[in-house]
């Protein structure tokens, strides 16, 4: 490097005019993605935002949307992190497949018939079924990690084994069977609700909340992006970057671990076949419209959350609109295609320079 | 001179502002056929701009290039390599796991019948290469030979029938003397031939071995145009940092008066060693002592260094800090014993280069207090500051990223990155290597003025009468094993040679 730079200026970052804060924010392009979409339902579906109390709850499709997204926002979370160490998890789906399962097959649910009352019991406590289902989603996690920050595999490859023998686990413990679960108090985590709004949504807050504490109040953001960017000069710096690694390997597997929690709880059962099918897909996308580079490095965490609900958003709208199902991919892969190009500085130069 | 004939390339006026930055204002150049012309200028004084200008990388925000009296204004690589101006730059931008055939003719296989003609394309290699005089396998891959036939093989390929100008963005900064020779050869061969030769380097000595012309550039201007016979060294150096006439001999004299006491000792490496990388070497550094390692490249200066912090893991020997045994089996446990290592490979070992200076400045400080203890903004803010006050750092503000900053400006960051731990020891591998003169001087002052106040300093260096100047000590590597040991004024810069050379001294 050489790039022969005089500043001319001694211009602190902080006094350059709102305007061009706004306009080179780099979630300006998702954010706009978003509203586009919004102002989209809101003129061809009637009452889009029209938000009404039921019950003490708050229904409306934005909620809805809000509250199918979590599972995705929750396995977003975790991508953003893998990505920007410049690696890649596409083990996220059948994470959420085996978490689910485990969860669903330890808590299971009998009837018993208590004073002429019927209800329903879990095969084993619910807390020890939660702690042992995330358990097993931080092994799948750990595994992932000691392959690629310890056996140094290729972070595509390595997690390829755990999609393909993820969801293989979870097939051979359930047989291929649907688990259905009849303990009531379990559905509370994916459909209930704590004052007026869906409990997923809590727990995506939180997630984000502690995430975003743990980036930008300790060291970690700062030390993530360093490995990102470059592993060699980073460990010369003095970081761990083989626990740095294993460890968003971990957070993420985390993350998916409590996304196939609330997917089951959603629906009451385990779907060892088709829970989480493709969601790494979806979550690597969301992180991609939010504006973190798959080459590693900066990212952002808002901006995955901000994909994430792009993503959820269109699905949303393709149904709502009555598009035949078959069209949905088309759709939404011409969706994402343009906002991607909308995000490519190669494009923006190219159109700067015929322009010009 | 060639005066009479016109010039091949000439450029004058050019202008190119970037965000914040003036990186060029009314640069100049003319290139005649059959000249090697060096153009020098302090980091950050516009070369390599002006440079990415004449090939097509940048487009200018005004001024003019006219080629062999037409003007051209090239807005790509491709374009201004068709148009007969071909470059070689700093880096060489090559594929190592490819044969040398492929790298020349990569994106231009020679085809037959709409298969690549392999055969051809060997033969045309081994030609290409035969102009400039090497003769190797063509059908190796590139990593099988040394970086300065890897240099020769971007030349080749930058070459072709209709090329002009051949321009060279600091092709020896990564050679040892042998090969810069060689390098020259072919390039002495280039002018006979007439091709016009834009050199770039920050080697006075190199400038003077193979120049017929200087431009010199400053602040993004034209300094002047030189006779190399004509323009003394010491003038050269005042016209690049535009100082008055003596401040370079005075630094060094300065620094040649700091004969100080030394203090116990702070590390004692016995027979710490590598297998094929470093035969067993003792070293002991003293607080407040400056350690020189000389030796040529390859010879084992890097590698023991890299021991020592723990970079690559010892197979052999024992390490004592503070009279304590240590086991360095990464970074990590150098950094926490106080040892501060500055590669010589600032890009890839070095510079983290989204980030901005104060993020790269605090990350080793950092990365010692670990994840759970963050320093806090304010305070990473004070540092940052205070490092570019004391360093003299020339950048638009701390969160600018390091990337946007000159070389030597990135260097003194990387030094600011280990100072801010305070360490006890630091190595400094080839600290001043493609950096001006100006920053080269307020380096090894500051570093100097450490060391004086109980630091100790391990300094690596390929150019010998820096570490001749400023070095306490001296030790002296040769293939891969330490040769001598020799205190300050022991030696002349002409017996060293001859310890690093091997024939006695």
């Amino acid at each position: 490097m050489n790039a022969p730079m005089t500043p001319t200026v001694d211009k602190p970052a902080e006094s350059a005019p709102l305007r061009t804060v706004l306009l080179q924010h780099p979630l300006l392009r998702p954010v706009g993605a978003l509203l586009v979409l919004l102002a989209l339902d809101a003129l061809l579906v009637p009452g889009f935002f029209r938000l009404e109390i039921k019950d003490g709850h708050l229904y409306g499709a934005p909620v809805d949307i809000l509250n199918r997204a979590a599972p995705l926002m929750l396995a977003a979370l975790g991508m953003t992190l893998v990505i920007a160490t410049r690696g890649i998890d596409i083990s996220v789906g059948a994470v959420v497949a085996l978490s689910g399962t485990v969860a669903a097959m330890l808590i299971g649910g009998t009837m018993v018939v208590h004073d002429g009352v019927p209800e329903y019991v879990a095969n084993t406590p619910m807390a020890t079924a939660l702690a042992a289902a995330l358990g097993v989603a931080l092994l799948c996690g750990l595994w992932n990690g000691v392959l690629v920050a310890g056996i140094k595999l290729q972070p595509i490859v390595a997690t390829l084994i755990l999609m393909v023998a993820g969801r293989g686990l979870a097939q051979l413990l359930t047989d291929g069977q649907i688990v259905t679960v009849y303990y009531q108090p379990y559905f509370f985590l994916g459909s209930g609700y704590l004052l007026g709004l869906p409990f997923s949504l809590y727990v995506v807050a939180a997630v984000f909340i502690a995430t975003m504490l743990l980036m930008k109040k300790t060291a970690l953001g700062l030390f993530i992006q360093a490995v990102g960017i470059n592993p060699v000069a980073a460990r010369l710096a003095g970081l761990r970057t083989a626990s740095l690694i294993m460890f968003v390997y971990v957070f993420c597997s985390a993350c998916a671990g409590l996304a196939g929690l609330l997917v089951t709880s959603n629906i009451k059962s385990a779907d060892a076949n088709n829970a989480g099918l493709l969601l790494e897909l979806d979550a690597i996308l969301a992180v991609t419209l939010g504006g973190t580079s798959l080459a590693g490095g900066k990212f952002s965490l808002v901006g995955s959350m901000i994909g994430a609900l792009i993503i959820q958003t269109l699905t949303w709208t393709i149904y709502s609109l009555g598009v035949p199902p078959e069209v949905n991919m088309v759709v939404k892969s011409l969706v994402v295609f343009v906002v991607c190009i909308s995000q490519s500085s190669e494009l923006r130069q190219l159109l700067k320079r015929k322009s010009a | 001179m060639v005066d009479p004939i016109s010039p091949v390339l000439e450029v004058s006026g050019i202008h190119k502002q970037f965000p914040g930055v003036k990186a060029l204002a009314d640069a100049g150049l003319r290139l005649y056929p059959g000249e090697v012309h060096t153009l020098m200028g302090q980091n950050g004084a516009g070369k390599s701009t002006l440079i990415k200008v004449l090939t097509g990388v940048y487009q200018p925000d005004g001024g003019s290039i006219l080629l062999s009296g037409r003007p051209i204004a090239p807005r790509s690589t491709q374009e201004a390599q068709a148009l007969g101006i071909s470059t070689v730059y700093q880096e060489v931008n090559l594929c190592p796991n490819l044969s040398v055939a492929e790298n020349i003719f990569i994106g231009r296989y020679p085809r037959r019948f709409g298969m690549v003609d392999w055969r051809a394309m060997r033969r045309q290699a081994a030609a290409l290469l035969q102009r400039l005089r090497i003769e190797i396998d063509v059908a190796k891959p590139l990593a099988h030979y040394p970086l300065a036939i890897q240099q020769m093989v971007a030349i080749a390929r930058a070459l072709h029938g209709q090329s002009r100008v051949l321009i060279l963005d600091e092709p020896t900064s990564s050679l040892d003397e042998a090969e810069v020779q060689t390098l020259f050869g072919v390039l002495r061969r280039l002018r006979e031939e007439g091709m016009a030769i834009l050199f770039v380097t920050h080697f006075l000595e190199q400038t003077y071995a193979i120049s017929d012309r200087i431009t010199v550039m400053r602040n993004g201007e034209r300094e002047g145009e030189y006779p190399c016979s004509e323009l003394s060294r010491l003038a050269l150096v005042n016209k690049m940092i535009g100082a008055p006439a003596d401040t370079h001999e005075q630094g060094a004299t300065a620094q040649a008066s700091g004969e100080h006491e030394r203090g116990e000792i702070f590390l004692r490496a016995q027979g710490i060693a590598r297998k094929g990388v470093l035969a067993p070497v003792d070293l002991e550094l003293h607080r407040g002592e400056l350690l020189g390692l000389a030796g040529l490249l390859g010879s084992g200066r890097t590698e023991a260094a890299r021991l020592l912090f723990g970079a690559d893991k010892a197979d052999g020997g024992a390490i004592e800090v503070e009279g304590r045994m240590a086991a360095f089996v990464n970074p990590r446990d150098a950094i926490a014993r106080g040892i501060g290592f500055c590669s010589e490979d600032r890009k890839h070992e070095g510079a983290i280069l989204p980030l901005s200076v104060r993020e790269n400045l605090i990350l080793a400080l950092q990365a010692r207090q670990g994840i759970w203890r963050a320093i806090p903004l304010k305070r990473q803010q004070q540092l940052a500051t205070d490092y570019v006050k004391w360093l003299g750092i020339k950048t638009a503000g701390i969160e600018t990223p390091i990337g946007a900053l000159s070389g030597g400006n990135q260097q003194k960051v990387l030094l600011a990155r280990w100072l801010a731990t305070e360490p006890g020891l630091l190595i400094l591998d080839e600290p001043t290597r493609g950096i001006d003169v100006r920053a080269k001087q307020d380096i090894m002052e500051y570093v100097t003025a450490l060391c004086r106040k109980g630091m100790s300093i391990l300094f690596i260096s390929s150019e010998l009468p820096e570490v001749l100047r400023v070095s306490d000590r001296m030790v002296v590597m040769r293939d891969r094993k330490a040769c001598g040991e020799y205190r300050r004024g022991e030696l002349d810069e002409t017996s060293v040679l001859h310890v690093i050379a091997g024939d006695g001294a």
